[in-house]
């Protein structure tokens, strides 16, 4: 017999019922509302306070958090999961950001000024690096609960020196620069609520920023104040912190520079290092495991970021002001620039996928992300962004020194 | 009287046209002006702010907000901003801007910076 028959028309009601009930059900376990975080990212959008959630395949914005705060300047380090981005602020906020639902899990106001952060190689901690009261803090990376401050106060003086360079080394060990004081400092949190910390003196002076290579071995500060860099190498701490690259400006005039450089692992290619020369418009180019110089490229005007590709083959490099509408591209093994780009306005960072099949750029004045081809050095896609900074992508959960 | 009359309406076209003059030439320089406000402000919030910050509270450079430049005179400061600090950071700023402008940077930053 047929479900037509008359006398089958309730339990032909209920077997519909039954199955848009089904249908309800697998709605909402549907694998669609399942995601990965490994092809997400963020991007800082520093007037707003606000930052985008993006995929990188295809490039779209997924969600915007607002309610960051001041984020002029800001950086982020991503959970040991790549779910949660840790967003550093200037005003010295510390906001957790859940990627899969767009929303702040956390936020502490942790200090009056901050520049960056870093977090643990167990992910246990999170630790913020300041201006105002100078200084590091570390955080409970689950809860943001405070668990111990590094005063970089000078008990004779009384000054506390601003903290640049943070990076994280193996071993739940951090180190950073101290801007006034020309020092080093080495801290081993292995007992987090009191970290033990190593100094090293009179490496510089004005170190601005720091890095540490991508095997954690060596820290490298970069110099305002002098024409050269220190190097820490952390397998043999006992013979301190040297100088490389030193008088690399051969005492010549320093050319003004109207923005400071970076410095991250990501200035490693291969067997070398490429580093912003301060004052030249010049990139730096050490050999990785002697430091001593090996060459030097000149590129358009004072570089900020030297980026190495993912691969090392190539070193994308973008400019201070009045030079930041350009992009330069070297190619490692000729060590020439074999292309410059005019990608928009105001070019402030960039940042590879995790295997370099793209670089996204942004362009703060332009109010726009650009999506660049690496194969064929063409924009690929361009999305809005509300002057955009920092672009960080998920790979670097993954990876020391980041 | 009616001489006086046309004298009178003579001498108005006279004083509107050279008024008229002022103002256009008033307007020309305004357009041919360097640096538009606007711009002016968004290069030192954003490219000054990259040192001093975005809210100007400070950074590896200075603070620059009203308190922190109040007993500093508008001459040093327009100065600082043309020439630089030797042996610091600050880099000269006089290819990029005439004294007036960096004089109207200083009064704006006295003000809080306003929007």
């Amino acid at each position: 017999m047929k479900l037509g028959h008359p006398y089958f028309a309730p339990l032909r009601l209920l077997a519909s019922a039954v199955s848009m009930l089904a249908v309800l059900l697998a709605g909402c376990a549907t694998p669609s509302t399942l995601r990965g975080t490994g092809d997400l990212g963020v991007v800082i959008e520093r007037a707003s306070g606000t930052v985008q959630v993006v995929t990188q395949q295809p490039p779209r914005l997924l969600a915007r958090v607002e309610g960051l705060g001041d984020l002029s300047h800001a950086s982020v380090v991503f959970s040991r999961d790549a779910r949660y981005a840790f967003v550093f602020g200037r005003d010295g906020g510390l906001s957790k950001v859940d990627l899969l639902t767009g929303r702040l899990a956390g936020r502490v106001l942790q200090a009056g000024n901050s520049i960056g952060g870093a977090i643990s190689s167990d992910g246990r901690i999170v630790v913020a690096q300041n201006y105002e009261p100078g200084g590091v803090r570390l955080f409970d990376a689950e809860t943001l609960a405070p668990l111990a401050d590094i005063s970089t106060r000078d008990p004779v003086s009384g000054l506390a020196s601003k903290v640049v360079g943070l990076a994280d080394l193996p071993g739940n060990r951090f180190a950073f620069s101290l801007f006034e004081a020309g020092e080093i400092w080495v801290a081993d949190a292995t007992d987090p609520r009191h970290p033990v910390v190593t100094r090293y003196a009179g490496v510089g002076r004005n170190p601005y920023d720091g890095l540490a290579s991508s095997d954690g071995r060596y820290y490298l500060a970069g110099l305002y104040g002098e024409d050269g860099l220190a190097l820490l190498d952390t397998w043999h701490p006992e013979t301190g912190v040297r100088r490389i690259l030193d008088g690399y400006g051969h005492g010549e005039e320093k050319l003004p520079v109207y923005k400071m450089p970076h410095l991250r692992g990501w200035a490693m290619a291969g067997e070398y290092a490429f580093l912003p020369a301060i004052g030249r418009h010049e990139v730096l180019v050490a050999d990785s495991r002697t430091w001593q110089e090996r060459t030097r490229v000149p590129v358009y005007g004072q570089p900020v970021f030297a980026m190495a590709e993912p691969s090392g083959r190539r070193v994308w490099v973008n400019f201070a002001f009045p030079h930041n509408d350009t992009v330069q591209v070297i190619d490692v093994p000729t060590m020439q620039v074999v292309r410059t780009l005019k990608p928009g306005r105001g070019i402030l960072h960039m940042e590879f996928t995790g295997r370099g099949d793209a670089v996204w750029l942004s362009s703060r004045d332009d109010d726009r992300l650009v999506v660049v081809d690496t194969r064929t050095l063409e924009m690929s896609t361009v999305l809005p962004a509300r002057n955009p900074s920092g672009i960080f992508f998920t790979w670097r959960a993954a990876r020391m020194g980041m | 009287m009616l001489y006086l009359l046309a004298r009178s309406v003579w001498v108005r076209c006279l004083v509107l046209t050279a008024a008229s003059i002022v103002f256009l030439t008033m307007a020309v320089e305004a357009a041919a002006a360097p640096v538009p406000e606007v711009r002016l402000r968004h290069l030192v919030r954003q490219d000054c702010g990259s040192c001093h910050g975005l809210t100007f509270r400070g950074g590896l450079g200075s603070p620059l907000t009203p308190a922190a430049l109040v007993d500093k005179p508008d001459e040093s400061l327009v100065a600082t901003i043309l020439d630089g600090r030797p042996g610091t950071a600050m880099p000269p700023w006089r290819p990029f801007l005439s004294p007036d402008e960096a004089l109207a940077v200083v009064r704006w930053l006295r003000e809080g910076a306003p929007e």
